[in-house]
């Protein structure tokens, strides 16, 4: 076994352990070490994704000193670490951009705190990406909840703490159906090991045998996943917790953490349940369904949402939406999309979030009234998030276009879910377009412009970019990631391809 | 499709009966309390369910302690093994929502989630 292997597990193990030693330094050093964390990791990543790029294989380490069916393990292909690198990335951006808000906004005493959760969520959305045993998935999952809150309620007031505790009802709810899922399955096949239990799977379905447990399972495990990244109905958190945590919480939150769950469930729906039990059974019908009410309805709060924060929020929403249409398809094309629409909205979304807090400090306020002209008085963030709102709304150039492109491509033949598809999608294109071109439109709007009253006067000041250099060289960043994967969308598809061949 | 086979199993109907009446507590609950202790049902019948599922007729528990005995004396120690773990994680959770709802109890002076909602829809911010 090359060195190389190694890697992954190290990454976890260093994310892990540098958690507990962020809560005894003081909060600088805190910073120094989550930082240099996150970028060790992403190297040690992109190692990685060069190794199993190059054999052409997954491989699998063993956790321990006992082989398959009894020990743990991890299993590592192209799209793994390809995801690994690509947390990491968006991860740091996220810190980087939101430092100063960081330490305006939460106490001295808790800075480092905050690090210990991010370095936890690091390790388990790490854990979450490489496992190949659906146990240590549920316990990745928990951690990863528990940090998560803890990011929101670390900026503390009334709303954050409501959030929280209604994002954790909402999680919990999630992981019960998860781990009782997990119990069935084990029950079914006598194995926690990803690739053994598809073994029994296959021949359970051969049989015949416990077709209604095996649904039964393969339900509650798509439910809770789906619950927990937020999937329409059960989104109520979303957009407290987005909208009044602090920058880089938000960010991280809505690029990352849901990413992860869906991710978990790709890897469950290919490697557990195998792909062609998937595309026979209803499973995936429940999730295209609820995709497509999400696509549509979060777009409507999003237009109804004065607050830019809490509209970006609701737009994650409708965004979750297209990533379950494209899983609900059950197709091979259908989950090229949606994991390149992982990608491009976890860019996407931080770079909004990002932007729309550059154009905040701009302003007196967060509402579309009181930024009215902030994109003139804060210029890069004012392209930043015009950019990111074409992306959104699926202009050629930015990343959203492609994933779009791939969406419609992918139902294209699909007997029934053709057309609706195409309908929710254009119907989407069109709302999402009405709120982010009218956000747009009102950061370019002339300063004084449209303001009747007149004792209602816009205040504001005006930010250059060298007050805040390490913001805008995230924003800059971001934006050039967006356009990368707009522009040079190809080789990405063919990895992810290739990685789900990986997958099975 | 029988009762009869209900009735043997009455102990996987038990659990899940319990996982849902904790299931729908959790989620329907108005009271902090109320949802927390609706968690705990619902983690504990899951827990149920595991142990039942590990446990063979007439066996013992899976601990050596006069000598090795053979596969065939003991029950299947690994779910056993989940249930630790599933206690581990519903009791850290459990302690964090029972940390948050102390926390909103000292802001707003009630458990009630919805009231919590109007207030803070009252603040405005």
């Amino acid at each position: 076994m090359d060195f190389v292997c190694n890697f992954p597990f190290i990454s976890i193990i260093l994310s892990l352990f540098s958690g507990p030693l962020c809560s005894i330094l003081p909060g600088k050093w805190a910073k120094r070490v989550n930082g240099i964390v996150i970028i060790v990791v992403g190297i040690l990543s992109a190692f990685v994704l060069a190794y199993v790029t190059g054999t052409g294989e997954a491989f699998i380490y063993r956790m321990g000193h006992f082989p398959a069916p009894w020990g743990n393990e991890i299993r590592i292909g192209v799209l793994e670490a390809f995801m690994g690198l690509f947390f990491c990335v968006i991860m740091l951006l996220c810190m980087v951009a939101g430092v100063r808000e960081r330490e305006a906004q939460i106490e001295e005493s808790k800075q480092n705190l905050y690090y210990v959760m991010v370095n936890l969520l690091l390790c388990s959305l790490l854990a979450l990406i490489y496992t190949n045993d659906l146990f240590t998935a549920y316990v990745f999952v928990e951690i990863n909840t528990i940090s998560a809150c803890g990011l929101i309620m670390i900026r503390q007031n009334g709303r954050t703490i409501e959030a929280a505790t209604r994002y954790m009802i909402m999680s919990l709810l999630g992981s019960g159906l998860l781990l009782l899922g997990i119990c069935f399955l084990y029950d079914l096949t006598g194995h926690l090991l990803m690739s053994n239990i598809k073994e029994q799977v296959h021949i359970l379905a051969q049989t015949g045998q416990y077709h209604i447990p095996l649904m039964v399972s393969v339900g509650l495990i798509s439910v809770g996943l789906a619950m927990k990244s937020a999937l329409y109905p059960f989104h109520a958190w979303l957009p407290d917790a987005y909208g009044y945590s602090t920058l880089s919480s938000a960010a991280i939150l809505s690029s990352l953490v849901s990413k992860g769950y869906i991710f978990l469930l790709i890897k469950v729906f290919y490697r557990v349940v195998g792909f062609e039990i998937l595309t026979g059974s209803k499973v995936a019908n429940v999730l295209f369904v609820f995709g497509i009410v999400g696509m549509i309805m979060g777009s409507i709060n999003a237009i109804q949402e004065e607050q830019i924060t809490r509209m970006i929020a609701y737009s994650s929403v409708a965004q979750i939406g297209y990533i379950y249409m494209g899983i609900g398809l059950a197709t091979q094309e259908g989950m090229v999309a949606s994991i390149y629409h992982v990608i491009s909205h976890g860019a996407t979304k931080s770079l909004l979030f990002v932007a729309a807090s550059g154009l905040a400090a701009a302003s007196a306020g967060r509402t579309s009234r009181e930024l009215v002209g902030s994109g003139y008085r804060n210029k890069l963030a004012g392209i930043a998030f015009t950019v990111g709102s074409l992306s959104m709304v699926g202009m050629p150039m930015f990343s959203g276009f492609i994933s779009k492109l791939f969406f419609a491509q992918a139902a294209v033949g699909h007997a029934h879910k053709m057309l609706p598809t195409f309908i929710a999608l254009a119907i989407s294109t069109v709302l999402n377009a009405a709120y982010f071109m009218k956000m747009v439109i009102c950061i370019y709007s002339p300063r004084y412009g449209g303001d009747t009253t007149g004792e209602n006067t816009i205040v504001g000041r005006v930010v250059f970019m060298k007050e805040q250099p390490v913001k805008s060289v995230a924003l800059i960043c971001f934006i050039v990631l967006n356009v990368v994967l707009g522009l040079n969308s190809e080789p990405i598809i063919r990895l992810i391809q290739k990685g789900l061949a990986m997958f099975g | 499709m029988s009762f009869g086979n209900l009735f043997s199993n009455y102990e996987e109907a038990v659990a899940m009966i319990l996982f849902g009446i904790g299931f729908s507590n959790l989620l329907l609950q108005k009271n902090l309390i109320k949802k927390i202790i609706g968690l705990n049902i619902m983690d504990t019948a899951t827990y149920l369910f595991l142990a039942l599922k590990g446990y063979i007729e007439g066996r013992k528990a899976p601990v050596v302690v006069d000598g090795v005995q053979s596969v065939e004396a003991y029950v299947n120690p690994i779910p056993s093994g989940l249930v630790l773990t599933g206690i581990v994680v519903s009791v850290s959770v459990t302690a964090l929502m029972l940390s948050l709802t102390i926390r909103l109890y000292r802001r707003y002076h009630t458990l009630d989630l919805d009231e919590i909602s109007t207030q803070l829809k009252k603040e405005g911010k």
